[in-house]
């Protein structure tokens, strides 16, 4: 024989090329099955230990001290509510802006420096940024809020929403914005009315996944919002949120405490999940509707 | 904004056609030029727009600047003996990190060792292998995976993860690999074994869909020239696409180890939170993250809280370079630079 491919050795014989095909392909299914066990571990933990706790007073009343019977989170519900309030005030019209921004007006080296800094933004851990919220609002202001925590969530979400914006910006088609042009329609006109218009959907969805994110963090509302045992509507006093009642009831040592924990995490993951399940609809309702 | 809007034609696409056949309202015309008033508008708009932008790069200076200030204290005091010491000592007034360092990363190592091959895998198998029908299921469930707040993978952590190590998993490795030394001592389930696999459960998602990103962006042709050389399955993914791809894999796993150093809640409700370095991985730890959730907040003086906030620095700082190497990778690859010979 004068020549051999140099590609595949000769210790390349057909049974053993064909065994190892067949392997590669049972590895990588098994890889699949334990990455998807843990979630069904979870998932069903969660449905199983949480759902005999849930009744209308965990909805409805304030948590009870240690070795009453009963109570529930109603208060950690509103306040978690009240925090994604303010953080999305503060991060959807940030990010949206530089969004629009990156994706209108973005070239040279000042873009790729924000589209750096949105990366860099987006990989800070949580707890550093809670440090920040703490250091800013808390240390002036000399005491707890929900609205540091809603700055800290808002930071949060900024990055997640700028990108996704920018993205889906840059998908509406260059004709649409010319044919806007040609109609002399002035440029903020064409942006707003045309432009994130047609790619609503898409931002949406970028909104709603970085609320979905912020909503069961925890530890940036550690030392911002720091949590309450009692009703509080107002953003200038320390407040309850769902991640932390459920942190605060888990690492307790009270075996009812640990039951509310479970229906409270249960609670927090059909809210997220629920979130997500509805982005995707609306996603897959078609991204761009208007634009085409 | 209402006077620009009356100069403006009306938008929605339904009417527009109608005022351009003039057929109905004359007095409607559509400027050409636009007025003036639109023109400024239009810089208003951009410089708002600009100041969004600009406020991304406020907020990571504020971050900076903050985090300095604030450690300014601690930073003076022990100066580079902070990343040395291993004595955290309150009471004393004595603050070493090294034992947080430690544990952050030999957790977060853990935890790709773990997550590594199991993100890699799944993304193969989505990407190459996986029939159509079901790679949607599978992705949306490895979001699900995502989702997952971490107080919620603590709270699952201690109660059903760290049991089952405890029970089944610790002593099996202390039976089999033992001499190791790796583990040794009491299973208590709670320790860095736990807060290893639980950071492994978080990030695998991170590195499975970066690296289905990076996967996708391997050119088809490559695909198709190695199947075409009588390659099977296998060995087209392995010559064709992983090589192709590896510079963007190594990005995914970095940024999975970005997302790991920092995680928080569900690595301090199962390390264990004793400051000590042991080289059992039974022993319980303690990382960076979570001395900062577990003390800021009941410190009590100056210096004290300085050394949490140089904690945090550090913390940054390193998620900061983790991070900026992970997407320089990405970009590599996916960005669309030409795909390297297959196998020189």
């Amino acid at each position: 024989m004068p020549s051999s491919t140099p590609l595949l050795p000769r210790r390349f014989t057909a049974w053993r090329r064909v065994l190892s095909d067949r392997l590669a392909t049972a590895v990588a299914v098994a890889t699949v099955a334990l990455v998807l066990l843990p979630l069904g571990f979870i998932l069903g933990y969660l449905v199983v230990r949480g759902i005999g706790s849930l009744n209308l007073a965990f909805f409805t009343h304030t948590p009870v001290p240690v070795g009453e019977k009963g109570g529930g989170v109603a208060n950690a519900i509103v306040g978690s509510g009240l925090i994604l309030l303010i953080a999305s005030a503060i991060g959807v019209p940030l990010g949206i802006g530089a969004g629009i921004y990156l994706a209108e007006y973005g070239r040279g080296r000042l873009a790729s420096l924000l589209r750096f800094t949105a990366d860099v933004l987006n990989g800070v851990p949580s707890i550093v940024v809670g440090i920040v919220a703490y250091a800013l609002v808390v240390l002036t202001q000399k005491h707890f809020s929900a609205f540091s925590g809603g700055i800290a969530l808002g930071i949060m979400m900024v990055p997640t929403i700028t990108r996704a914006t920018e993205e889906v910006l840059l998908m509406v088609p260059l004709a649409v914005r010319e044919a806007a042009m040609g109609l002399g329609i002035a440029r903020w006109r064409s942006t707003l009315s045309i432009s994130l218009r047609s790619a609503s959907a898409g931002v949406v969805t970028g909104v709603m996944l970085a609320f979905a994110r912020v909503a069961g963090e925890t530890a940036p509302l550690l030392f911002t919002a720091f949590g309450n045992q009692f009703w509080n509507l107002n953003p200038n006093q320390p407040t309850a949120a769902l991640p932390l009642q459920i942190f605060i009831y888990a690492i307790s040592p009270f075996d009812e405490w640990h039951r509310l924990a479970w229906a409270g995490a249960l609670v927090l993951i059909v809210m997220i999940v629920g979130t997500i399940a509805v982005v995707r609809l609306v996603a897959r309702r078609g991204l761009l509707q208007g634009a085409s | 904004m209402a006077n620009s809007a009356e100069a403006g034609p009306v938008v929605r696409n339904r009417r527009i056609p109608v005022e351009v056949s003039g057929q109905s309202s004359p007095a409607r015309t559509i400027p050409l030029i636009p007025a003036r008033s639109s023109k400024l508008a239009d810089t208003g708009f951009q410089a708002a727009m600009l100041v969004c932008g600009m406020s991304l790069l406020v907020i990571v200076g504020l971050i900076v600047l903050e985090l300095v200030q604030r450690s300014q204290l601690s930073l003076h005091e022990f100066g580079w003996r902070f990343l040395t010491g291993q004595n955290w000592d309150p009471v004393s007034g004595d603050f070493g990190a090294l034992p947080f360092l430690y544990g952050t990363l030999v957790s977060s190592l853990l935890a790709l060792l773990i997550a590594v091959p199991l993100g890699v895998g799944v993304a193969v198998f989505t990407t190459e292998m996986c029939p159509r029908p079901v790679r949607g299921l599978l992705s949306f469930m490895t979001e699900l995976l995502a989702a997952i707040p971490s107080v919620v993978y603590g709270l699952w952590g201690i109660f059903v993860l760290a049991p089952v190590l405890r029970a089944y998993v610790q002593p099996w490795l202390a039976k089999y690999f033992g001499w190791t030394t790796l583990f040794e001592g009491p299973p208590y389930g709670i320790g860095m074994l736990a807060a290893g696999v639980i950071l492994a459960i978080m990030i695998v998602p991170i590195i499975s869909s970066i690296s289905r990103e990076v996967l996708v962006a391997v050119p088809q042709t490559q695909r198709e020239a190695a199947l075409a050389l009588g390659a099977t399955r296998w060995e087209m993914v392995r010559l064709g696409v992983l090589r192709n791809a590896r510079a963007g894999i190594v990005g995914a796993v970095i940024l999975g180890l970005g997302r790991a150093l920092g995680e928080t809640m569900a690595v301090t409700m199962v390390i264990g939170n004793t400051p000590q370095i042991a080289k059992s991985l039974f022993a319980p730890g303690y990382t960076m993250a979570s001395v900062i959730a577990n003390e800021f907040s009941e410190a009590t003086g100056d210096l004290y809280l300085s050394a949490l906030i140089e904690i945090a620095l550090v913390l940054f700082l390193v998620t900061i370079v983790v991070n900026a190497l992970a997407r320089l990778l990405v970009w590599s690859v996916t960005r669309g630079v030409p795909a390297r010979a297959l196998a020189q």
